[in-house]
């Protein structure tokens, strides 16, 4: 919170706080509707090299290497002047992999979202944070009341582990959304409290 | 690595590729930033109200300058701009080997994740 920085000038300017969190789950399962339903959306491009990234004396350019170009909905939420929110909608596509790392490099949690007809496709988000140890919750988006399931029936599903919160929502509405952020953010205030505490 | 040397024809932009101008063109084919990466998060100042007319800056560099007034994380500049991230950090690169910006990287999680920040941040999601 302290990242003061003092210029040439001798003036000094805060610099912000800025969280990320990342929306992650299958195609379809609702993450540009949540990212822009509590944020700003804009898309964000990353222009990626899939082969061999050259050292930064190599202007030998791209050619031959293979670029990717990657469109993920971002979004941003003015906490206060010195604290930004970031939403990432994550790339569901598995030849994007390779953007999660970065992606999860010190995010401050994710929501993976479950269509609970396609259960499934969740599974590897689930897999990929739990083995990086990010924070998760798994947010069910009810786009049909006959389709709720009760919330522990997916935590079961799932095989989640103890604590990991499931929450019901409608990635529709703004305070759906904004619930499971709520929800995500307590989750990982009580991690850092409980690993606090076991020191 | 002088700007002239890099302005080398791109015989690969042929008819094939289209009209659009492929994104990593634009650094003239280079795909890292001089003096090391960062983070996509980190936030980047202008050090400068002005940039001296300077040859080898393109109009990216500028727009990238008058962006950066007050401070604001790489994404953002990305998103803003219209520009892949991985040009806008070439391009910030190149202005931070110039002295044009200062770059500064986010805290430690372990800093920013701390339980008074998340207590504000829910306060804050509470209130919207």
């Amino acid at each position: 919170m302290d990242s003061v920085r003092s210029d040439r000038n001798g003036a000094s300017s805060r610099i912000p706080v800025a969280l990320k969190i990342l929306i992650a789950g299958g195609f379809g399962a609702g993450k540009t509707t949540m990212v822009g339903s509590v944020s700003e959306i804009r898309p964000l491009q990353t222009e990626e090299i899939l082969t061999g990234v050259a050292g930064a004396d190599d202007v030998g350019g791209v050619e031959g290497k293979t670029t990717t170009t990657v469109t993920m909905d971002f979004g941003r939420i003015t906490i206060t002047e010195d604290l930004q929110l970031y939403l990432f909608g994550t790339p569901g596509q598995d030849r994007f992999w390779f953007l999660w790392d970065e992606l999860s490099q010190g995010a401050l949690g994710a929501v993976v979202l479950a269509d609970t007809r396609r259960l499934a496709d969740c599974f590897p988000s689930i897999d990929y944070f739990e083995q990086r140890g990010t924070p998760f919750v798994v947010a069910v988006n009810c786009f049909e009341a006959d389709n709720r399931f009760a919330a522990d029936a997916v935590a079961r599903a799932l095989d989640l582990d103890p604590g990991v919160p499931v929450v019901l929502f409608d990635a529709r509405e703004p305070l759906g959304a904004r619930n499971v952020l709520i929800e995500l953010v307590e989750y990982v205030a009580r991690r850092q409290l409980a690993s606090a505490g076991s020191r | 690595m002088p700007a002239d040397e890099m302005r080398v024809a791109h015989d690969w932009l042929d008819h094939d590729a289209g009209p659009v101008v492929r994104p990593y063109a634009m650094t003239q084919g280079r795909v890292a930033p001089t003096g090391g990466e960062f983070d996509m998060m980190a936030f980047v100042v202008a050090t400068a109200a002005d940039v001296q007319p300077a040859g080898r800056l393109q109009p990216e560099h500028h727009a990238i300058v008058a962006t950066a007034r007050e401070p604001i994380p790489v994404v953002e500049l990305a998103s803003s701009l219209d520009l892949s991230i991985g040009v806008v950090r070439v391009l910030l690169g190149d202005l931070r080997s110039a002295g044009l910006i200062s770059m500064y990287e986010p805290p430690a999680a372990a800093r920013s994740h701390d339980v008074d920040v998340l207590k504000a941040v829910v306060n804050g999601l509470r209130a919207l």
